[in-house]
């Protein structure tokens, strides 16, 4: 095995660039070190202006996304030796507009996550005192899968319909609305409905499937976008078909 | 809040030949362009056949002419590609379950000044069909399908 | 109150034709598009004519098409959006792919009536 491997990282200076450029950084080809720890080699040696995102290390922070030769990864999950004897690209994370080197802004998935109520709905809320809402572990499993997401946006960033059109909602909120409305505990299917039946909501989706192959916890957005498509088509059906105070 | 000048990515216009699996998906999606063209094939043909048989033979005339044949030909291949993708996606899109027990989850919302229950249905419980058992009863269905029409033309 | 909404009306459309366009297409092209014009099999007109105009086959076969016509309709539709990026033809897209389907629609009942 090779000493080092070669980074090809993203470099922008928002105050001096019009433009992202390449630099090269000769790093430790360690059989243990991932993307990040190549990318903290160059910080803490080489060039400390290098900024990015980076916290847990550990692939449950949803932190450290970007794209490492072309595909969406956790750089804490991608390990240099994948990519020897190299080079590596690593740039921002598609999709998002780029606020400095490695750094994205991320404004757009924090004013759409909200628009979906990922949250337990109900108009009978409990006090603590009452005690806990009871669930079963069975129906725990209905929804468990799609409560592993870490918002960590590589299903935006290799979304292509996200690409083309920013009105989008995107994968994950959409599989975070499916967790909870799946969630035994929430009563809240109709608001949700009412954001996610518009155009922008799960209809721009072509069911590409890209969000769900990069999706580093498994969680298949993808699928909970298709099923959502089906129960959202159902509660429309009806919606035609029964009269005004039935729906 | 964003900073004055960051940058924006640009996406290609060509972004489907950009990554293998954005290519495969456009295929995939241009086989509805073969639905369409095997539809109105299917129409031509009836209408030939409505109108006698004099028509119906100008109809194979032309349905064995070269270029017709090509093109369906690559309609084969394109929907065989329809179908292949279409029943391996179905157990992704949808969860099949057998038995289980229907529950409804109400809350009460406001209509027109008024509040009233308000019932979202839930299938819970049940066996969830594994996707390979799906995929394989949606290939058995193609050929029940298929045999059935042969029969029907060829008896 | 559920609001009322045609896309997914559209969808519901798209998702049964690209059901029937799996399961009856492939045997369809072989046999009508392949097999017969190439003579590989000879099935007489008379037959066909009378499997055709049957009212449960015709019924089937009307049904089929509006599915497949709406399938391709719905699909093609969002390919030309987001393939050519043409988001500002979003209207007019929409009118000429669902407007041929109707049309097609239209023609497919005229010509199974007339079976």
């Amino acid at each position: 095995m090779a000493d080092s491997i070669q980074m090809h990282v993203t470099r922008y200076d928002p105050d001096q660039d019009s433009a992202p450029t390449v630099v090269e950084y000769e790093v430790p080809l360690r059989k243990d070190w991932a993307i990040l720890d190549g990318l903290n080699y160059v910080k803490d040696h080489v060039d400390g202006s290098l900024s990015y995102r980076w916290s847990c290390r550990m692939g449950i922070c949803g932190s450290c996304g970007m794209n490492v030769d072309g595909e969406p990864k956790l750089t804490c999950a991608a390990f240099l030796t994948d990519y020897a004897p190299g080079p590596v690209r690593v740039e921002p994370l598609t999709n998002f507009p780029v606020v400095r080197d490695l750094v994205v802004d991320i404004e757009d998935f924090m004013e759409k996550l909200p628009r979906v109520k990922p949250w337990i709905i109900r108009d009978d809320d409990q006090s603590v005192i009452d005690g806990e809402y009871i669930q079963t572990p069975e129906e725990l499993d209905e929804y468990k899968q799609f409560s592993n997401c870490i918002n960590c946006m590589l299903c935006y960033a290799a979304c292509p319909i996200y690409g083309i059109d920013e009105t989008f909602i995107g994968p994950a909120a959409i599989a975070l609305a499916e967790r909870y409305d799946l969630d035994s505990r929430d009563r809240g299917q109709r608001e949700r409905l009412d954001v996610l039946i518009e155009k922008e909501g799960v209809w721009g989706c072509t069911f590409v499937g890209e969000c769900t192959r990069v999706c580093p916890k498994h969680v298949d957005p993808a699928g909970a976008i298709q099923r959502y498509k089906l129960k959202a088509a159902k509660e429309n059906v009806m919606a035609f078909l029964l009269p005004r105070g039935a729906r | 809040m964003s900073a004055p000048t960051t940058y924006r990515q640009p996406v290609s216009r060509l972004w489907f030949t950009k990554k293998r699996s954005y290519f495969i998906f456009l295929l995939r999606e241009l086989s509805c362009v073969f639905v369409g063209w095997f539809a109105v094939f299917l129409m031509v043909m009836l209408f030939a056949i409505g109108r006698g048989a004099a028509a119906y033979q100008n109809f194979l005339n032309w349905a064995s002419s070269p270029v017709v044949v090509v093109v369906n030909l690559v309609a084969l291949a394109f929907l065989v590609l329809h179908t292949v993708t279409w029943f391996a996606l179905t157990p992704q899109a949808m969860e099949v379950r057998l038995g289980g027990r229907q529950v409804a989850r109400v809350k009460m919302v406001n209509v027109a000044g008024r509040t009233v229950p308000a019932a979202t249905v839930v299938r819970v419980g049940g066996r969830r069909i594994p996707p390979g058992m799906v995929i394989a009863s949606q290939y058995a269905g193609l050929l029940v399908v298929s045999a059935f029409i042969v029969w029907l033309v060829l008896r | 109150m559920t609001k009322r909404r045609l896309e997914p009306l559209l969808w519901l459309l798209f998702s049964g034709g690209g059901v029937v366009s799996a399961v009856f297409l492939p045997v369809l092209v072989v046999l009508f598009g392949l097999a017969i014009p190439l003579g590989w099999v000879r099935p007489d007109y008379d037959h066909l004519h009378a499997v055709f105009s049957f009212w449960l086959t015709r019924l089937v076969a009307l049904g089929l098409l509006v599915l497949m016509l709406f399938h391709w309709a719905h699909r093609f539709r969002y390919t030309l959006h987001d393939g050519l990026r043409l988001k500002r033809l979003e209207a007019p897209l929409a009118l000429v792919c669902y407007g041929g389907a109707v049309v097609g629609s239209i023609a497919a009942l005229l010509i199974v009536a007339m079976l």
